[in-house]
């Protein structure tokens, strides 16, 4: 069978009467072909739907198709204006028949989306804390042939277990109307209902499941049967989150030489407005009086004269290099568009996937990046220097953007982005540190075929010497 | 290591340096010795990793394993095995005469015996750690009485290690005699024993240790930094992980399984560029190339091997090469040749002509030499890793790759360090069958008859920067 290289992606394909052949190598490398469905498991406030929503953004990342299916939200649904705690009572045979509907409605839905979606792997989060729930659970996925992986979250801290409440149930839809008193109140009853019938995974009765267990937010864990890599992904991802207060703040290097010519990649240093920036950055830290920052920059000479200026240690990381432009490194966008027509067009039709000839593209940079959203995850106060394409990249993991947005996402120079995690996600605070640089920023023009003229190419080319 | 700089204000002019082509400031006229790693740095303080188990659960198994692991990542490890000193130990004690009272050595030895050696070992830890710049060791020992873990704790605590405990607990009858068949049995210990008599002491001696065994007790030691491995990785459980070097540890050992199976390692076939001597790019099998493949796929067929998997590069010389054997493979960016830069597609002799400074500090130091706007081995192994991982959770693998990512590989299952590895033989058109066996790796080489250039050129005599090109050029391989 002939090869040929795709044009977007540089794969090289066996190609057939000039299609490419069907192949599965294209294929996430490693990724099973089996689905597999992720049971959360363990009383209220214990930090579930923290953890999925987390992992489901993890995985989303780094390229397998999840999502996650909350049940309370399926509740939430049908029962429309929550009450109190007694929905959740042990003998409340309505409240428990439309729990059990519920649950089934998300199944459903799981089952689609693992079937007919696509998608890989789905997160069904719940208590699921009795034995006979899970077995429910656990004949459904063989039913489906999807594989089974349970997390579950044990902690009986009541200071963790208070600080959850307040972060995220009282703001929940649940207790609009609630005070803060009353609202904890009523939902340590709802935990009171759950007690007596929680019947925590077992490593002797549950051991042929796979599991995770979780213990006090990350002192301990109990593994159980890990059977694929991805289960050993996940694993090793749950096993470094933290919930520690800290803030990332990312920015790129100050402004270069040849960022205010307009041409991409290279490794050249600051100019006198970067360096302007690489001050003002230096007295920004300084004045936020962060505990015991850890400061990473690239290999390349821009982000390292930045950090410099910054008198504190740092650690050079290769992997935060800026995309490489392979063939196009150190050109105008006029140049590529005169040059290389063909690929500026099909970067624009799908700038994630695209990559450069001989170079990279941002699916091959999220890979790379992989360690180091590890390490982030690990550490507490960082502070990032890095580069556009590469922040881009780390921007949307934390703030969950898909493949198509994360190309696209606004990381201009001289601005530091503050992130803080709270409650479920990310908040973001964008600090512009006042020192004027170029805009390096090329939105995706309305013309993306490959037959476009210059101009409609170089539409939203920004301005440069 | 981070850069400590003295708090001036003054940006300091950045230089890169010529070796590894890092970026550091220039202090005066010393260039900042700084290793400029791609890794950040894991630990400040050393880590002591503490064996825990009775005898034949894979303590040494895994000790070994872990520290050839952490030694081809980068973080120098070394492993102390508490009964290699005893064996050291009681062959003083055989050459000297039991009751001589002059004789120190043997006194200590008999009256403290393992203690003994456990200090004795400790006090080479403590050596490796601040004379030879050592991050980790393995100390490898049963320890498993809680008063011999707290000895070592209070050493480490008195010289500011960190302790991570690996306890291996198994009470499988099948797999602790297959343990005891493969190692135990090769061991000096048994080496002139009949075997049945052989394996009755061993049980014996496991006997002895089970009466006083304590395990790492989950309520008592939740402070201890631990993880226990039950029944060869069924089942772990981890505690307390104090950093990234013990995240990666953890990692590592649950990927890890002892389940028999082979790992195939081969370059693709002869390529164009190949023949004609460059290095790089990414070009076609040459005839002969497609000739290997073909070769490659029969001898695949006669392995009969179940279940196999196949890898490649994302280059179209391992791709073509895999199309031949039929079946499945994926391919793994990661698998590509080393980025040689402004290298690519030249020849060594271009090379000389254009970059002959470059081509000198390549052989003073090859695992280090990163090519301009290229890499370097050292980048290589880092990017490797998760194929690494991944391998180790595999069962019968063929990776088709290249002659620098292949030297890697083979470096990592054959324990060579870094300043063998970029001199490992990986002829063109060879397969290597790797198959784990006891404590390593039996390596069998298959070259599959059919001719190909040599690619392998060995370290020169004159590494010197001011050497003649012929100096540089003298071992250059033929070609076209």
């Amino acid at each position: 069978r002939a090869l040929t290289q795709n044009p977007l992606k540089k794969i090289w394909m066996p190609y057939k009467n000039g299609l490419p052949e069907k192949h599965i190598s294209q294929r996430k490398v490693c990724m099973t072909n089996c689905p597999t469905l992720i049971v959360t498991v363990g009383l209220p406030a214990r930090g579930k739907t923290y953890i999925s929503k987390k992992l489901t953004r993890y995985l989303n990342w780094i390229g397998v198709s999840t999502k996650e299916f909350n049940v309370g939200q399926y509740r939430r649904e049908f029962v429309k204006i929550y009450k109190s705690f007694e929905f959740f009572r042990p003998d409340n045979e309505e409240g428990l028949k439309i729990r059990q509907q519920c649950a089934s409605a998300a199944l459903n839905d799981v089952r689609y989306y693992l079937t007919e979606e696509g998608g890989q792997v789905a997160v069904f989060d719940a208590t699921n804390t009795t034995r006979e729930r899970r077995e429910t659970i656990i004949q459904f996925a063989e039913q489906n042939g999807f594989k089974v992986f349970f997390v579950e979250s044990v902690c009986e801290d009541p200071d963790v277990i208070q600080e959850n409440i307040v972060q995220v149930k009282l703001g929940s839809p649940d207790y609009t109307n609630c005070n803060t008193e009353d609202a904890v109140q009523d939902f340590m009853k709802r935990i009171k209902c759950y007690e007596n019938s929680y019947e925590t995974l077992d490593e002797v009765l549950d051991r042929d499941l796979s599991f995770i267990k979780i213990m006090d937010v990350g002192q301990r864990y109990l593994v159980n049967r890990v059977l694929d890599h991805i289960q050993s992904r996940i694993v090793y991802y749950l096993m470094n989150i933290h919930i520690t207060p800290r803030s990332i703040y990312l920015c790129r290097h100050g402004e270069s030489d040849l960022n205010v010519k307009g041409r991409i990649g290279g490794d050249s240093g600051l100019t006198p407005r970067g360096k302007e920036f690489a001050k003002k950055l230096s007295q920004f830290i300084q004045k936020q009086k962060i505990s015991d920052l850890k400061v990473w920059t690239s290999q390349m000479k821009r982000t390292i004269q930045t950090a410099e200026a910054l008198s504190v240690p740092y650690e050079q990381w290769k992997v935060l290099n800026e995309i490489d432009a392979g063939v196009c490194e150190e050109m105008m966008y006029e140049e590529i568009q005169e040059n290389y027509p063909l690929e500026f067009a099909l970067r624009d039709q799908d700038k994630y996937r695209y990559r450069y000839p001989k170079g990279e593209s941002y699916e091959d940079l999220v890979q790379r990046l992989e360690p180091v959203i590890m390490e982030l995850e690990r550490q507490e106060n960082v502070l990032v220097i890095c580069h556009q394409a590469v922040m881009r990249c780390l921007l949307a993991y934390f703030l969950d953007k898909t493949a198509e947005e994360l190309p696209y996402l606004k990381c201009s120079l001289h601005t530091v982005l503050k992130l803080t995690p709270v409650a479920y996600g990310c908040k973001v605070e964008s600090i512009s540190l006042n020192v004027e640089a170029v805009d390096t920023h090329r939105e995706r023009p309305e013309n993306v075929e490959v037959s476009r003229m210059s101009e409609e190419a170089l539409l939203t080319v920004p301005a440069h010497l | 290591m981070a850069l400590t700089i003295n708090g001036s204000p003054e940006q300091k002019k950045l230089t890169q340096t010529p070796l590894l082509k890092i970026w550091v400031p220039w202090m005066g006229c010393n260039l900042n010795r700084r290793r400029g790693s791609s890794v950040p740095q894991f630990c400040n303080s050393p880590t002591l990793i503490v064996m825990v188990g009775l005898p034949a659960r894979g303590k040494t198994y895994i000790s070994k394993k872990l520290t050839r692991y952490l030694n081809w990542i980068g973080v120098p490890t070394k492993m102390f095995n508490v009964g290699q000193y005893r064996r050291e130990a009681v062959k003083i004690y055989k050459n000297f005469e039991f009751f001589k009272p002059d004789n120190e050595e043997a006194m200590r030895i008999r009256k403290y015996g393992q203690q003994a050696c456990a200090a004795a070992a400790l006090k080479d830890v403590s050596s490796y750690f601040t004379k030879e710049q050592g991050q980790v060791a393995v100390f490898d020992a049963t320890n498993t009485t809680r008063e011999r873990r707290a000895v070592i704790m209070s050493v480490a605590k008195e010289k500011g290690y960190k302790v991570f405990f690996v306890e291996s607990i198994c009470d499988d009858p099948e797999i602790i005699a297959e343990n005891i068949k493969q190692v135990k049995f090769g061991s000096p210990d048994y080496v002139d024993r009949d075997i049945d008599e052989a394996m009755a002491d061993f049980v014996q001696r496991i006997e002895c240790y089970k009466a006083s065994y304590m395990p790492i007790d989950d309520d008592k030691d939740r402070k201890l930094s631990y993880i226990k491995i039950f029944d060869v990785g069924i089942r772990y459980l981890v505690n307390r992980v104090q950093d990234h070097i013990q995240s990666r540890i953890v990692y590592y050992l649950m990927n890890i399984h002892v389940t028999p199976r082979s790992i195939y390692l081969s370059r693709h076939g002869e390529s164009e560029l190949n023949l004609l001597g460059r290095i790089g790019g990414d070009s076609g099998l040459s005839p002969r190339g497609q000739k290997y493949a073909s070769a490659l796929a029969a001898f695949i067929k006669g392995q009969n091997i179940k279940d196999l998997k196949v890898w490649t590069s994302h280059m179209k010389r391992t791709i073509q090469t895999a199309e031949a054997v039929g079946v499945q493979y994926e391919q793994w960016k990661a698998l590509n040749e080393i980025d040689a830069g402004v290298c690519e597609e030249l020849t060594y002799e271009e090379i000389q002509q254009n970059f002959p400074e470059e081509f000198a500090l390549r052989d003073q130091d090859k695992y280090r030499y990163r090519y301009p706007k290229g890499e370097s081995y050292e980048d290589l192994v880092h990017r490797l890793e998760p194929v690494i991982m991944e391998l180790e959770r595999q069962e019968n693998v063929l990776v088709i790759c290249h002659q620098a990512v292949m030297r890697c590989l083979l470096a990592y299952f054959l324990d060579k360090p870094a300043d063998e590895l970029p001199y490992l033989k990986c002829p063109l058109h060879t397969v290597l069958k790797l198959t784990p066996i006891a404590y390593g790796c039996k390596v069998e080489s298959c070259f599959l008859n059919i001719g190909a250039v040599n690619t392998h050129r060995e370290k020169p005599a004159n590494v010197d920067v001011n050497r003649d090109p012929e100096e540089a050029l003298q071992t250059v391989p033929d070609h076209i």
